[in-house]
């Protein structure tokens, strides 16, 4: 692997020769980059940007349902809210978010100049806003955007579905080439750019699950291609693949939705796991406990992924035998779920722990996170899945690990790297506000949902039942709390760049292992110009107990 | 850091209202399922508060280790990093028991999913037929059919804060409501007439899609007379919010006399189709019948909503005259493809005639025309 350094993109081996020379001064620097931090950097405030648009979805939401009857919205625009906010999150924010760690963080714990495949990094975030923009715009169209649902079931998403999806349906695939685009880049970038010192087994959690992730993306996303695709000649073309009068049926667009589906939510969960396993044994002071089973619990998670959609479809009329196969499936993917935190918990005991800010969140992650994975183990579970499904339950529980899951470990990643991207430490009084004020209503307005699913309140209404008002208006302080915070958030990163305290050690938590902290602070433009030695990869690994 | 203190404070908040969850002093206060009338809600109960409790056990042994970790072994404490990271065997083990556990839930599972979906030997067959926004219910034993929509008070409710308040049944509540006998094994067949819908009934435990094109099957034996009321789940447009069931189980002679009750009700709908109505009269029906089938996509106003639903009010097919029998034609027949259902099925003579006639007639429209049941009647 040491030659493939040298048959890399011209731009990146001009570079080479050069190592003063810096970003191109401008707006330009920014359109045309194709330097992995510059467009980790541009991933990272596309996703900070959706995340608002969405938030402000979410509080249009929640304003709705403070109370009973219709105060604010009417229905039609509420269900164009929901599955808009869906959409965004999914699409704008979370996926953006890790692809953007990917790209900064990758290449520099591999020990790598840059991405493997520079221009086309530059493509596949520069087709984010263009397809983010042609999402929104349904909003403004004749009949209103999407609102179906953020899982756009046919054939409510067909034949009763407003002009602007085709529309919609152009989004998707655009947000498709990006992911798959970013996707390959990062395999290329793990297969080809690291450091030849580094066997797969030293790489950094981080990397192997957003390795893995990749793989899960190039398989996944051509299904949601296909779906929409079909969606579309349905809509335009005359065919009838949902439609039951054409021969077609209704309920094959959720099993090819859900194909997508499932790996899909994984894809927003595995580069979280690889976070906080970077963090934990950071302040933990242990190398991570059992290395190569986390390795092991991803890849199975990742395979399991693949067969267990079907849980999502438990009441569309399955035969018992299908139910039966979906929930032991489903049971069995939660176990290496189970392991993972068992392993965090293990490099936790007899530690030597101490809570900076990003262990705060990764902490808040592990705790947060198998809350909702102890809900999914009871929606597994078919019977009571009756109960369950297409009820607050399930939003409680996907929110629980979409939210204070990968959401939190997003932040926890951006405060641990933060200080070596900009060479600046964070306000911490501020953030410590931050995050107790985050983790708090978080709790608050996601707690309560359990009680509204199971007291019989389904999901994507706007408005209810008198009885379930208490714990609707509790939920939608909680959910004002936590849109604000992410102002705070923003206050707080961006005075961090401008006005932080400036940081020079390398090693900016004294406790860090991995290549990216052998690299002066502020990271340089370029990263490695000289690959690392085997003996610096070893003395960095986090998991081989040596060096502690 | 100044956090690690507050640290443990938080967790056992956190966990708290977890374990207040379940106990069933809560049960009134609709923090959790209902044990339900059927033997299958029942034992969906039980499922669902040993896999509870299953959870919990997890959570404070994984949360308990890690709190006792996040307190005494802290750098502040002076605890020093001891440098285990690796062991099979625990490996092994944390896998295993974990396992073993979840087996021990799937077999209980699986007895009660095979009971719940084993359909066969029912003493009466209700089909179920979700439509954007109503139900439809058939009575295959005895003819008897109707369609179910929210009640008029809830609908009034919506906007209005002073009915919303008095309403017991704000938004669960309906204009006609599933009348079945009990203790009798009842199986409910679902399907949809447009989109997917799902019908959901807690204390029944049943919860099924209604598929366009496909037939779902369903069962229950309710053992306890009373009013049960449950929602459509699955997201159907616009006002899937404002689609309720509700089932009123009476005694075996009630549920007889209920019957009886419905036919003779047919018959007299059927013969108001027979004489010649006043305009009053049919524009005082057609109201009922507009706000009822119509209000909720073209408005209460007759203005629609642009580029979903065309406007009643003003409209060529609704003001011209020429147009008359194509707009008797679209109420029938619906269009294709389109949320516009076919209402001959749904409404009788008599109903058409008079939602016709107050369509051309309300919203502005002012054309004087009067349409009869027989006119509705020459064009089926
Ligand atoms: C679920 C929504 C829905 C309901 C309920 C509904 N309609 Fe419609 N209606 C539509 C749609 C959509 C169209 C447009 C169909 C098309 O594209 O041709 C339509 C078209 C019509 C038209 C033709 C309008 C024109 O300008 O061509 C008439 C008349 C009409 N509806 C009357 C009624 C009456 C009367 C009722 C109640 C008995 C009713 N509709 C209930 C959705 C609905
Ligand atoms: C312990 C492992 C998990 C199990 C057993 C599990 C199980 C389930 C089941 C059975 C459902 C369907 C519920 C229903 O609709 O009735 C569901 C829904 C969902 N889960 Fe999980 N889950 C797990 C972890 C996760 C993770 C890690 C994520 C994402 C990060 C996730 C995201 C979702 C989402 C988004 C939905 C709802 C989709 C929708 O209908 O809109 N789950 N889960
Ligand atoms: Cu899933
Ligand atoms: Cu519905």
């Amino acid at each position: 692997m040491a030659t493939t350094t040298t048959d890399i993109d011209a731009d990146t081996h001009h570079d080479h020769e050069d190592h003063h020379h810096g970003p191109e001064p401008g707006l330009m620097r920014w359109v045309k980059t194709t330097n992995h931090k510059d467009i980790g950097y541009l991933y990272l405030w596309f996703a900070f940007g959706m995340l608002l648009i969405g938030g402000a979805m979410a509080m249009v939401i929640r304003a709705e349902l403070f109370m009973p009857g219709l105060q604010f919205v009417e229905p039609q625009f509420f269900n164009q809210m929901t599955t808009m906010h869906g959409l965004i999150m999914v699409f704008g924010a979370i996926m953006p978010a890790f692809v953007g760690l990917a790209n900064i963080q990758i290449p520099t714990m591999v020990g790598a100049p840059d991405m493997a495949l520079p221009r086309m990094n530059n493509w596949s975030f520069w087709i984010l806003p263009f397809a983010g923009a042609m999402l929104l715009s349904t909003m403004f169209m004749e009949g209103g955007g999407p609102a179906f649902g953020w899982t756009f079931y046919a054939p409510l998403s067909t034949t009763f579905a407003p002009d602007s999806t085709d529309y919609f349906i152009f989004a998707i695939h655009m947000l498709g080439f990006s992911s798959i685009m970013g996707a390959i880049n990062i395999i290329a970038t793990v297969m080809n750019m690291r450091a030849s010192g580094m066997k797969l087994m030293d790489m950094p959690l981080f990397v192997w699950t957003w390795f893995i992730t990749a793989f899960l993306l190039i398989a996944a996303m051509p299904v949601l291609a296909g779906a929409v695709t079909m969606m579309l000649t349905d809509r335009n073309f005359g065919t009838s693949f949902f439609d039951a009068a054409g021969g077609g049926d209704p309920v094959m667009f959720q099993h090819i939705f859900w194909f997508f589906g499932h790996p899909e939510v994984y894809i927003m969960i595995l580069p979280a796991f690889g976070i906080v396993s970077q963090i934990i044994p950071t302040f933990a002071r242990k190398p991570l406990f059992g290395y190569s089973s986390m390795v092991y619990a991803t890849g199975s998670i990742a395979i399991l992924s693949f067969v267990v959609w079907a849980h999502h479809m438990f009441l569309t009329g399955m035969p018992v035998a299908g139910q039966m196969y979906f929930m032991y499936a489903t049971i069995l993917i939660s176990v290496p779920t189970g392991v993972k935190v068992f392993n965090w918990v293990s490099t936790m005991w007899r530690g030597s722990m101490s809570f900076e800010i990003p262990m705060m969140w990764a902490v808040a992650f592990v705790i947060l996170f198998t809350i909702g994975g102890l809900s999914g183990l009871m929606l597994g579970i078919v019977p009571a899945d009756i109960q369950y499904h297409d009820t607050y339950f399930v939003v409680a529980h996907f929110h629980y690990v979409l939210v204070s899951g990968a959401l939190f470990s997003i932040i926890a990643g951006v405060y641990y790297w933060l200080p070596k991207w900009c060479g600046r430490m964070f306000n911490e009084k501020l953030a410590t506000i931050h995050f107790w004020w985050a983790v708090i209503s978080v709790n608050v307005l996601f707690f309560p949902m359990h009680f509204l699913g199971l007291a019989g309140m389904p999901r994507r209404i706007p408005d209810y039942g008198l009885q379930f008002a208490d714990f609707n208006l509790i939920a939608s302080l909680g959910g004002f709390a936590f849109g604000l915070s992410f102002l705070l958030l923003a206050y707080i990163v961006v005075d961090c760049i401008r006005n932080g305290k400036v940081v020079k050690e390398a090693r900016v938590w004294e406790s860090a292992k991995g290549l990216e902290w052998t690299l002066p602070t502020p990271a340089p433009y370029h990263t490695f110009n000289e690959e690392p030695s085997r003996e610096l990869i070893l003395k960095e690994s986090s998991h081989t107990g040596d060096n502690h | 850091m100044l956090n690690n203190r507050f640290f443990a404070t938080l967790f056992k908040i956190l966990i708290l209202p977890l374990l207040a969850v379940p106990g069933s002093a809560f049960a009134e206060y609709g923090l959790n399922l209902p044990k339900g009338v059927t033997p299958i809600s029942r034992d969906i109960y039980g499922l669902h508060m040993t896999i509870f409790w299953v959870c919990v056990g997890i959570a404070v042994i994984v949360f308990g280790v890690m709190i006792y970790s996040m307190i005494y072994h802290r750098k502040s404490k002076g605890a020093v990093a001891s440098n285990f990271h690796e062991s099979t065997t625990i490996e092994l083990i944390w896998t295993a028991v974990p396992l073993a556990i979840l087996i021990a839930i799937a077999v209980p599972a699986t007895r009660v999913l095979i009971d719940l979906e084993n359909t066969d030997k029912a003493d009466m067959t209700v089909k179920i037929t979700g439509y954007q926004w109503k139900w439809q219910y058939e009575y295959l034993d005895n003819g008897v059919s109707f369609f179910s929509n929210l009640s008029k008070k809830s609908r009034d409710g919506i906007k209005n804060a002073e009915i919303r308040n008095t309403d017991d049944h704000y938004l669960q509540d309906v204009d006609k409501r599933l009348v079945l006998p009990v203790n009798t094994r009842v199986r409910f067949l679902m399907t949809s007439n447009d989109v997917i819908h799902s019908w959901w009934v807690r204390e029944l435990g049943v919860k099924q899609d209604a598929n366009p094109g496909f037939i779902n099957d369903s069962w229950a034996y309710i053992e306890e007379e009373g009013v049960y009321r449950g929602k459509c789940t699955e997201l159907c447009g616009k006002d899937h919010g404002f689609m309720p069931v509700v089932v009123e189980v009476v005694s075996k002679e009630n549920y007889a006399i209920w019957v009886d009750e419905q036919k003779a009700e047919i018959a007299a709908a059927a013969a108001s189709g027979d004489r010649e109505w006043s305009m009053d009269e049919l524009m005082t029906r057609g109201q009922e019948v507009y706000s009822t089938n119509c209000a909720a996509c073209h408005g209460t106003t007759g203005a629609g909503v642009p580029g979903a639903f065309p406007a009643m009010a003003g409209s060529a097919i609704t003001t011209q005259p020429e147009n008359l029998e194509a707009h008797i034609a679209i109420i029938l027949n619906g269009q294709a493809g389109t949320a516009m259902q076919a209402f001959g099925k749904q409404l009788s003579d008599s109903d058409i005639a008079a939602v016709v006639t107050y369509e051309r007639n309300a919203f502005g429209n002012n054309t004087g025309d009067i349409t009869q049941p027989a006119q509705i009647k020459s064009a089926r």
